[in-house]
């Protein structure tokens, strides 16, 4: 059956009445294949963890259905939908130790004593907290509650796993590691997985699907490449990609034969007709007042193009980052290597098309990537 | 750590001595009552120096008040074992009741759950005598007037109260996400609430339940209107002690003593709890 792991219909939440309330979660929809794991990015108070709540039951669903495993959810208890979960706020028992915390839903099912003790060595050695297993949750730090819910959650069998920020916590070198770690764990078991998380790094490194998520709407769901090459809209092009993408806004008019975007302060990109494919020539000069970004890797120096002025430049031990005054706002460059560049320098920068993101500036919506067409 | 001043030493000390001699000096002058006969209590100019005798205590314990009229037959003990059995069913039925009522209301947001708990507050603002007259009379109709069981009941109104309160501030302390942790990992509503809420609360239960208990014990007026001489607490009984001849000062003392002794054994004993529970459950709304 090539049903969904999980289906999310046109899900809302709204913290107190309906209409009236807090608007957590607007109309998401979404599904999620076995095996799959996702990633929830955005930032604080976006509506991740509430999302992740109406799932797991602890949060009525205001409006819309969610499927889980071929089961309509949204009004059966927490306990009768089979997911696991690693809450924000870690949630330990606090009368037991690490190891029953870790062991409380095995020994529910009426596992094997022996292999009980087996799971929790393995999960405890993956997530590096073999010697805190005896210890008291209140006499363990922050990561080690983190790691110790996370291992809670993972030894589970269940048809989803909600890991809601799972390692906020840690210190980089230790999310670094044990991000590889827990893709691996996950994969080798066929795990269905959400992961909430802020930081982008870690879901591009552990997701095959990343949901952007803003002001309670889902912004764009797609593969990590996806998102970074065809952002959907203006949010997720300046949120997903580090440093942010460049934004300027424009306007697009056809004279002399040759394309020009004007930008502030006077400036005026011109492009060759050829240089963009006809059908998505005539959605910009339809569209007339765009928003242009580019990606800061894709800012080139160059001999002619147009002119801006250096306020900063550091070098950041593998690549330079560049500011620079550019169409009365600043450009950003990142460059591979040491840049002699003084504040106050002159610089001219060349973007090239197909290095061009186009944005209605009325909507925020993707109008062109290079050449392809948007949506 | 640094030296405190001396004169701040000094002045804390005198300060501590005054409130300790302000609460203490009653008890301490009850204790001293008790072991005198009613002429040495009542010489003029009164004394510190007197030969003390356990007559009073003999006299509660063995029934026999000697009183200038004659012998007395009194009922102490009776009243002290009456008084037990009334705070202890009382507390453990109010704690049956009223610990799950507090989770609910803790756990449960109904509409309308606010006023309730509010409705069972005020159960406490009512004075008891305004309740009692009615119940009276119903309590004969029922043909509960004068049984265990019937006071027990109408003690519900002092105890009930006081231990949702107490114990509902606690339950709402406990993140629920912990009990929801142990709800996804495959537990029902009443597991968790057993293996999880229980125990978290559990100071703040004894707390409810010690406070509730030491209220019970003093009540007064509950009995002295709905039971008779047989069914009668110490608080009440103590009324004995005036006589036609008299009141026994030395033996209403006694009686005292023996009658603050367990609640203030109890109070020492549970004396973190106490403070714990009133401070942080009672507080909280
Ligand atoms: N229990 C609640 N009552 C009222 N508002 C809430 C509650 N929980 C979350 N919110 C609000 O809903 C929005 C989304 O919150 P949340 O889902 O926790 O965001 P995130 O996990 O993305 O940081 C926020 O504006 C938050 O203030
Ligand atoms: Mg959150």
């Amino acid at each position: 059956m090539s049903e969904a792991m999980l289906r999310l219909d046109a899900v809302d939440k709204f913290y107190g009445p309906i209409d009236e309330g807090v608007h957590a979660v607007r109309a998401v929809s979404m599904t999620v294949e076995k095996g799959e794991i996702i990633a929830l990015l955005g930032s604080s108070g976006c509506g991740k963890t509430s999302t992740l709540r109406m799932v797991a039951g602890f949060e009525a669903v205001s409006r819309g259905r969610i499927h889980l495993a071929g089961r309509e959810v949204q009004s059966l208890a927490p306990v009768r939908r089979n997911v696991a979960m690693a809450f924000e706020g870690y949630s330990l028992y606090p009368t037991v130790s690490v190891r029953d915390n870790i062991a409380f839903a095995l020994k529910a099912a009426r596992l094997a004593e022996a292999e009980v003790a087996r799971r929790v060595g393995a999960v405890a050695e993956m997530l590096e907290i073999t010697d805190i297993l005896d210890r008291f949750p209140h006499s363990i730090s922050g990561g080690q509650q983190q790691r110790a819910s996370l291992a809670r959650a993972l030894i589970r069998k269940a048809d989803l796993h909600l890991l809601d920020e799972p390692m906020g916590q840690l210190e980089p070198q230790l999310r670094t590691l044990l991000r590889g770690r827990i893709k691996h764990f996950i994969k080798e078991r066929g795990l269905t997985a959400i992961l909430v998380t802020h930081d982008q790094t870690e879901a591009n490194a552990l997701a095959d699907r990343i949901a952007v998520m803003e002001g309670g709407v889902l912004q764009q769901y797609a593969s990590p490449a996806e998102i970074k090459e065809r952002p959907a809209n203006l949010f997720t092009g300046t949120f997903v990609g580090e440093p942010p993408m460049n934004v300027f806004p424009a306007s697009v008019a056809e004279a002399g034969g040759r394309l020009h975007i004007d930008l502030q302060g006077g400036l005026d990109l011109v492009y060759d007709l050829a240089d963009f494919a006809a059908p998505v020539r005539e959605r910009m000069l339809a569209a007339r007042d765009v928003v242009i970004g580019v990606r800061p890797h894709a800012v080139r120096r160059a001999a002619t193009g147009a002119p801006a002025t250096v306020v900063a430049n550091q070098w950041l031990g593998d690549q330079s980052h560049i500011a620079a005054r550019f169409a009365g706002g600043a450009i950003v460059l990142v460059e591979h290597d040491r840049a002699a560049l003084a504040e106050g320098a002159p610089i001219t920068v060349a973007i090239r098309p197909e290095d061009l993101h186009l944005f209605d500036a009325a909507t925020g919506q993707a109008i062109s990537h290079g050449q392809a067409l948007a949506g | 750590m640094h030296a405190t001043p001396t004169i701040e030493r000094i002045l804390r000390g005198t300060a501590i001595a005054l409130v300790c001699l302000f609460f203490m000096f009653p008890i301490a002058w009850i204790m001293l009552m008790s072991i005198q006969t009613n002429e040495t209590i009542l010489r003029v100019p009164p004394s510190v120096v007197f030969a003390p005798t356990f007559e009073n205590y003999q006299a509660l314990i063995t029934g026999k008040l000697e009183t200038a009229a004659g012998t007395l037959e009194i009922n102490f003990m009776r009243n002290l074992w009456n008084s037990l059995l009334l705070s202890t069913s009382s507390v453990a039925l109010g704690l049956v009741l009223g610990v799950p009522a507090a989770y609910a209301f803790a756990r449960l947001k109904f509409r309308g759950s606010e006023d309730i708990a509010f409705t069972l507050l005020s159960f406490r603002f009512a004075p008891p005598l305004l309740v009692l007259l009615p119940l009276t009379i119903y309590f004969q109709q029922l043909g509960l007037a004068n049984t265990y069981g019937g006071l027990i009941w109408v003690y519900q109104l002092i105890v009930l109260p006081l231990i949702l309160w107490i114990v509902r501030g606690y339950f709402e302390d406990i993140p629920a996400d912990i009990e929801y942790a142990y709800r996804i990992a495959g537990h029902g509503f009443w597991a968790t609430f057993r293996r999880i809420a229980l125990p978290l609360a559990g100071p703040g239960i004894a707390a409810a339940g010690l406070l509730a208990f030491i209220f019970a014990w003093n009540n007064f007026v509950f009995a002295l209107v709905l039971a008779s001489a047989d069914k009668q607490p110490v608080t009440v009984g103590a009324l004995a002690f005036v006589t036609a001849s008299g009141i026994q000062y030395g033996q209403v003392a006694a009686g005292i003593v023996l009658s603050i002794a367990p609640t203030f054994a109890l109070a020492l004993y549970a004396q973190r709890y106490l403070v714990e529970g009133l401070s942080l459950g009672a507080v909280k709304g």
